[in-house]
């Protein structure tokens, strides 16, 4: 019964894998650089270890602004999010899974009657407007410093087209690992606080806890997505959407894996909040609209002349429709799973659960000015403990 | 990784022994053209023969390069630029060998005032040639400085533009038939026509070194 609550999850990672991960490697096999069989290895094995390893980020932001404590309401959030995705790439719309899942979520905690987390919402939306522009200005830069490099470093045009092609192939993989990391919230997130897996112990090897087996399973269903429809999706975008050259196709995939990466890293949020610097918010961000701010950043980089306005309205549109559409889809799905199917969409929340969440948002605040001394993987497993008190 | 790097070393190496054939087209020409004026009829034809050879294994390795390049699918946004100026300097190449064979079968009668300037015609066009060949190279190697080569094939372009000028201006004013005065007028022409062809192939290659980094 658990798997079958787990599908919705299962068909999101499925799509992900189908959609997004041509942003990673479509110019590459579009152009024929990089066969899709080896792309599409490379993708599935670095998209589970950074789901896996680090996943959890960007997961504990979306649970803060909404727990979906119960499965069946995992099941309809996920549901809700993925229908959303599907329904506006089949009007040719643009949209972000990150934002269709918040949308979901927030119809849940309307339809629960559970607070919305204003905080978190903002420092979710702020993140999406970031994300293009700090795709961009990573683009700008190391455009502008490859074009100061190349034409003076003498190599022969024929090694720049094998060097060009491993740095597909590396960066992709760095891209793989950083859509795992940020995105395994949008396949998976909605199910942590309802996740039915326990922890793994493999000897005195390693341990894989729950959530890891979660995020391992998005992420498997997100390979699959890779192997079975990304190729003519890759195809589409190698070829039709953006002209870019090999260097510059770089250049744009490289800019999204680091700002995937920013926004989905807690080694490096732990290092900033150590050295009393602003930390980045891990927050589940659209690969897709930062692709579209990299290759902004490298027209402007060329100049700023052939900026598409069109493409970018359509872009900040998608901010506002998407988690809209898919909060009132949501919220409708869950009525007829509570009413109709007469499933359980929320567990109720008692004082104690709301005194220990409290403590939880404390032990919160204590980790930024103490972060040396806190070992957050024990906060998240403290959690996880409370969650099995009756 | 490392037998890609190694098919990639392989692969520039022709292309550089293709540019190798035709830089050698050109010095078989200049030697050939000078046996002719020169009256030594053992040494042209050698050279005859040789540029043919040259030829005919410059159009093998052009064909291998090219087949290589779209198989192993390299340089895709550059590989059509590739292929055309390869093309191009064979179009070159291919203008001194007919130009050689036209002087072996139509064996033009050459005034003596005019020889020298023959020579010089001869030795300008080659020049363009060669100028040519090293702004395809650098085309690949050295994308900054393929203007400054283009620079110098144009300038023997207009100088062999004059010379055939200066020949045909003494040929005409010369006592001689007319159909000798055509015939030489043509020979000129043919000689200059390289310099042409190799400025052709400049045309082209600016505008495929400004697509390389757009």
């Amino acid at each position: 019964m658990i798997w079958l609550y787990l599908l919705s999850g299962i068909f999101l990672g499925w799509s992900l894998g189908a959609n997004d991960t041509a942003n990673i490697f479509g110019t590459a096999v579009g152009t024929r650089m990089i066969r899709f069989r080896t792309a599409a290895i490379v993708t599935a094995v670095f998209v589970v270890l950074g789901a896996v390893i680090s996943g959890e980020g960007a997961t504990h932001t979306l649970g803060k602004l909404g727990a979906v404590n119960a499965i069946a309401g995992s099941f309809t959030v996920a549901l809700a999010a993925a229908v959303t995705v599907a329904w506006m790439t089949k009007l040719k719309l643009p949209v972000s899974t990150s934002q269709a899942i918040v949308g979901a979520i927030i119809g849940w905690n309307f339809f629960t009657g559970s607070p919305t987390d204003i905080n978190t919402l903002i420092k979710i939306v702020t993140t999406w407007v970031l994300c293009p522009l700090l795709a961009a200005a990573f683009a700008f830069v190391i455009y502008k410093f490859t074009m100061a490099v190349l034409p003076r470093s003498r190599v022969h045009l024929l090694q720049q087209d094998s060097y060009n092609r491993v740095g597909l192939l590396l960066v992709g993989a760095f891209g793989a690992y950083s859509l795992g990391a940020n995105n395994i919230a949008n396949v998976m997130g909605v199910f942590v606080p309802a996740n039915p897996f326990t922890d793994l112990s493999f000897s005195t090897l390693f341990t894989l806890s729950g959530t890891q087996q979660l995020f391992l399973l998005g992420a498997i269903a997100i390979g699959v997505g890779v192997f079975t429809y990304s190729y003519r999706v890759m195809l589409t975008v190698g070829n039709d959407l953006f002209k870019l050259t090999p260097v510059a196709a770089l250049v744009v995939v490289l800019s999204e894996s680091i700002v995937l990466f920013l926004f989905a890293s807690k080694g490096l949020e732990t290092w900033l909040a150590s050295h009393g610097l602003p930390t980045i918010p891990l927050v589940p961000v659209s690969s897709s609209q930062a692709v579209i701010g990299a290759i902004i950043g490298i027209v402007l980089a060329k100049g700023g002349r052939g900026i598409n306005m069109k493409v970018l309205g359509k872009v900040s549109s998608g901010w506002i429709t998407t988690p809209v559409i898919a909060a009132v889809i949501s919220f409708i799905g869950l009525y007829f799973a509570q009413n109709v199917f007469e499933q359980k969409v929320v567990e109720p929340i008692n004082e104690t659960r709301i005194e220990i969440q409290h403590q939880n948002t404390q032990i919160d605040t204590l980790k930024n000015s103490i972060i040396d001394e806190f070992d957050l993987k024990k906060n998240i497993n403290i959690k996880d403990s409370i969650k099995m008190i009756p | 990784m490392a037998v890609l790097f190694k098919k990639i070393k392989n692969l520039e190496a022709q292309i550089d022994n293709y540019l190798d054939m035709v830089v050698k087209g050109g010095f078989l020409f200049k030697q050939g053209i000078k046996y002719f004026l020169e009256e030594q009829t053992d040494e042209f034809e050698s050279r005859l023969v040789s540029i043919d050879t040259t030829e005919s294994d410059a159009d093998n390795l052009r064909r291998k390069i090219e087949k290589r390049l779209y198989t192993e699918t390299l340089i895709p946004e550059s590989r059509g630029d590739v292929l055309g100026l390869l093309e191009a300097c064979d179009k070159v190449l291919n203008k001194t060998a007919e130009t050689l064979h036209q002087f072996s079968v139509e064996i033009p009668f050459i005034l003596p005032e005019v020889k020298n300037f023959y020579i010089e015609l001869t030795d300008i066009s080659v020049s363009a040639l060669e100028e040519m060949v090293a702004a395809v190279r650098s085309y690949f190697t050295d994308i900054n400085h393929v203007r400054d080569h283009i620079n110098k094939v144009q300038l023997y372009e207009s100088e062999s533009d004059k010379i055939a000028e200066k020949i045909k201006r003494i040929v005409f004013r010369s006592d001689i038939r007319l159909s000798q005065k055509m015939h030489m007028r043509y020979f000129a022409l043919h000689i200059e026509s390289i310099a042409d062809e190799a400025e052709d192939v400049c045309d082209r290659l600016s505008i495929a070194a400004v697509k390389r980094f757009i």
